[in-house]
């Protein structure tokens, strides 16, 4: 996994609430069976009108915000189902980091797994970032993971929380699976346990 | 010692270390696999040189891609068949049960889980797909994870976890003729909208859930996720061993006493905490269907479209009226008077034998009304033939259903089954998101007797007013 430390960058601000894993990424991109080029597919039908053009409405079609790393949505952002391709499709549009007063639990798992950091702040905070947002190509953004802040173009700085485990992470690059398979000794006494305690566990082939 | 819940009892028996921050590494008991989410995630382990570490706990089926006409010429999509091939392949190279679309067993990964004793009590449950939340009817913890998850499941049978809070919901009382467990489940959410449990487990308790059948509780614990919870529970009793007594992979002989009796001992401790605690009187739950593009978006039967002005802030005002544009929805038109296109008879949420049969009750000896299209997909191929012994298809087809091959279809139309822009279908599944059954597709939620009443008269319609 990469590792993130800092980023500075636009954000597009996004002014919906339970925006789902559909609208991130719809069903006819999740036949792919590798995880690179799912950014052409992002917000497509927000994105593209019915004969594959883009929308001047949308956000992130708009000179100022086509190179954003940050995106800000409205509460309970990821919703829907566990489709990592939304994860995939985000990274590989170039947004690095989500803001957003909440976010569904899979869709936030699975953008740590990916070197993405998510940032829950209250609500008039991210209304306050979302309003910085519009000023367009000047208004630069900066997070610094190590001290938990976004400093929003006019100075000021929301503090956030995370836990530390995906901190560490984040910050270090860890590749999880590595991590765990270190533990093997205590998987296989936690397996050697439930064994003893539990046969019926072991299904019948 | 202190009193605890249902789901902390099956944390805390799962629990293999925990770092200083609390963050829990989790031993997985069972492990479903479906062809969308899983690709990427063995491609993974081979690139790491790395192998599955208990083959025999993981299942895999295809459901999402496949069609629901003959299949035995092979899949025509080349998209839809290369993921397909791609899960056959992996499961062989690295040694994984699967059942193929020819199977019998086939079906949709959480109706095959149960159906074949896969899920038991007590176990902990993963899949690469979010309504892997239905296991939990069992009284296994049962949620949904990402595709990096699968792969670090198949590599190490293990999730690193935080643990989620605690809610209880109660239902008490008794249902009234033509509610069901869908309509209990949407009323939920109606209740606590659809992050009302995020970063919960949800318990769900009370007589009106404990008198629900397994396919009943199934249906209740699959849409646990569209209320924002990682997973829904109900405590196993007589009804969950019976449902699982004899079942292929379940336990036998002196492993089915022992596992009977450590069931037993599953439920929440009186006085256990809950942080939070929600209570719905069953008697005052009506028939209730969708209006909007949340499952939240929830009214009874006997209502009208509402006036997005009427939402209490600026946000949901905003998102009601662009759900009543892309609905294609007045305000205060009565939700009775709504035509429909399409019925969707089927899905995680609504695909098993009890479903269908309620479908042939309500339907039998009707005709679906003129220029409806309605559709009926079992959840399995156990399903199908169970209902084909027990004369239920011929009943369907006699009033003008079709009767399909099974797999998730139009509840997500990843494969041909699908909604054109602007139709609009009455449907058993559980997401009405936009352009979730096919762009443009309007969907309304309901009950599989509301699908059944919707098919035969046309528009949606109140179950309870049909002789
Ligand atoms: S039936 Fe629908 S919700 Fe269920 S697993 Fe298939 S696509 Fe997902």
């Amino acid at each position: 996994m990469k590792a993130m430390k800092e980023l500075t960058g636009v954000a597009a601000a996004l002014r919906m609430i339970n925006i789902d894993t559909d609208m991130i990424i719809p069903k006819q991109y999740l036949k792919t069976i590798v995880r690179s080029g799912l950014g052409k597919g992002l917000f497509h039908a927000l994105r593209y009108d019915d004969n594959g053009n883009d929308r001047d409405d949308f956000v992130l079609n708009q000179e100022a915000y086509k190179n954003s790393k940050i995106l800000i949505g409205g509460d309970n952002f990821g919703c829907g189902s566990s489709r990592e391709h939304a994860a995939w499709a985000l990274d590989d549009f170039g947004i690095k980091c989500v803001i957003a007063p909440s976010f569904s639990d899979i869709f936030y798992n699975n953008a740590f797994k990916n070197g993405m950091l998510l940032i829950r702040l209250p609500e008039d905070q991210v209304e306050d970032l979302m309003r910085q947002a519009e000023y367009g190509s000047n208004a630069q953004f900066s997070i610094d993971l190590e001290a938990q802040t976004v400093t929003t173009p006019d100075g000021n700085t929301h503090s956030f929380d995370i836990d530390p485990h995906r901190k560490h992470c984040l910050l270090n690059g860890l590749d999880e699976i590595a991590l765990t398979l270190d533990k093997g000794e205590a998987i296989d006494g936690f397996e050697a346990r439930q064994q003893q305690a539990h046969a019926w566990l072991t299904p019948a082939t | 010692m202190a009193a605890t819940t249902l789901y902390d009892k099956i944390w805390n028996a799962h629990v293999v270390s925990t770092e200083p921050d609390g963050t829990c590494l989790i031993y997985i008991d069972r492990h479903l696999v479906h062809e969308v989410t899983s690709a990427q995630a063995f491609e993974g382990l081979r690139n790491a040189n790395r192998k599955v570490r208990r083959p025999e706990l993981t299942l895999a089926v295809v459901d999402h891609n496949i069609p629901t006409t003959d299949r035995s010429k092979g899949i025509d999509d080349p998209e839809s068949k290369l993921q397909v091939t791609t899960l056959r392949d992996n499961t062989s190279e690295f040694g994984v049960e699967y059942y193929n679309e020819l199977d019998e067993r086939q079906g949709i990964v959480h109706i095959i889980g149960p159906e074949q004793g896969f899920t038991l009590p007590g176990t902990t449950v993963v899949c690469g797909d979010s309504h892997t939340a239905t296991h939990g009817a069992f009284g296994a913890l049962a949620h949904g994870i990402g595709t990096s998850e699968v792969e670090h499941v198949l590599a190490s049978q293990t999730l690193v976890q935080n643990k989620s809070k605690n809610m209880l919901v109660q239902v008490n009382g008794k249902l009234a003729a033509g509610v069901t467990a869908k309509d209990i489940t949407l009323a939920i959410i109606g209740e606590t909208g659809t992050a009302g449990g995020t970063g919960h487990v949800i318990e769900y308790s009370g007589d009106a859930i404990r008198s629900l059948s397994m396919e009943g509780r199934m249906t209740l614990c699959n849409m646990a996720i569209e209320g924002g919870a990682r997973a829904g529970l109900v405590a196993p009793d007589e009804t969950t061993f019976a449902y699982l007594k004899g079942r292929p992979k379940s336990p036998t002989g002196a492993d089915w006493d022992a596992a009977v009796a450590y069931w037993k001992t599953l439920k929440s401790d009186e006085g256990a905490h809950f942080d939070k605690i929600l209570t719905l009187d069953a008697s005052k739950i009506q028939p209730v269907v969708t209006w909007g593009t949340s499952p939240e978006d929830v009214l009874p039967i006997t209502a009208s479209v509402p006036d997005p002005m009427s939402f209490e802030n600026e946000q949901k005002q905003a998102s009601a009226k662009r759900a009543l544009e892309y609905m294609g929805l007045t305000p205060g038109t009565a939700l009775t008077d709504i035509p429909i296109d399409k019925v969707f008879i089927g899905s995680c949420t609504n695909g098993r034998i009890e479903d269908l049969r309620e479908v042939a009750r309500i339907a039998g000896g009707k005709k679906v009304a003129d220029g409806v299209h309605a559709m009926v997909v079992p959840g399995s191929g156990l399903v199908k033939k169970q209902a084909e012994q027990e004369g239920i298809a011929d009943v369907l087809l006699e009033a003008g259903f079709e009767w399909r091959e099974p797999g998730c279809s139009m509840c997500l139309g990843m494969n041909p089954d699908r909604l054109e822009p602007g139709e609009r279908c009455a449907s058993t599944s559980n997401r009405n998101f936009e352009g979730r059954q096919g762009h443009g597709g309007r969907t309304h939620l309901v009950s599989p007797a509301m699908a059944a009443a919707a098919a035969v008269t046309g528009r949606l319609t109140d179950v309870r007013t049909l002789g």
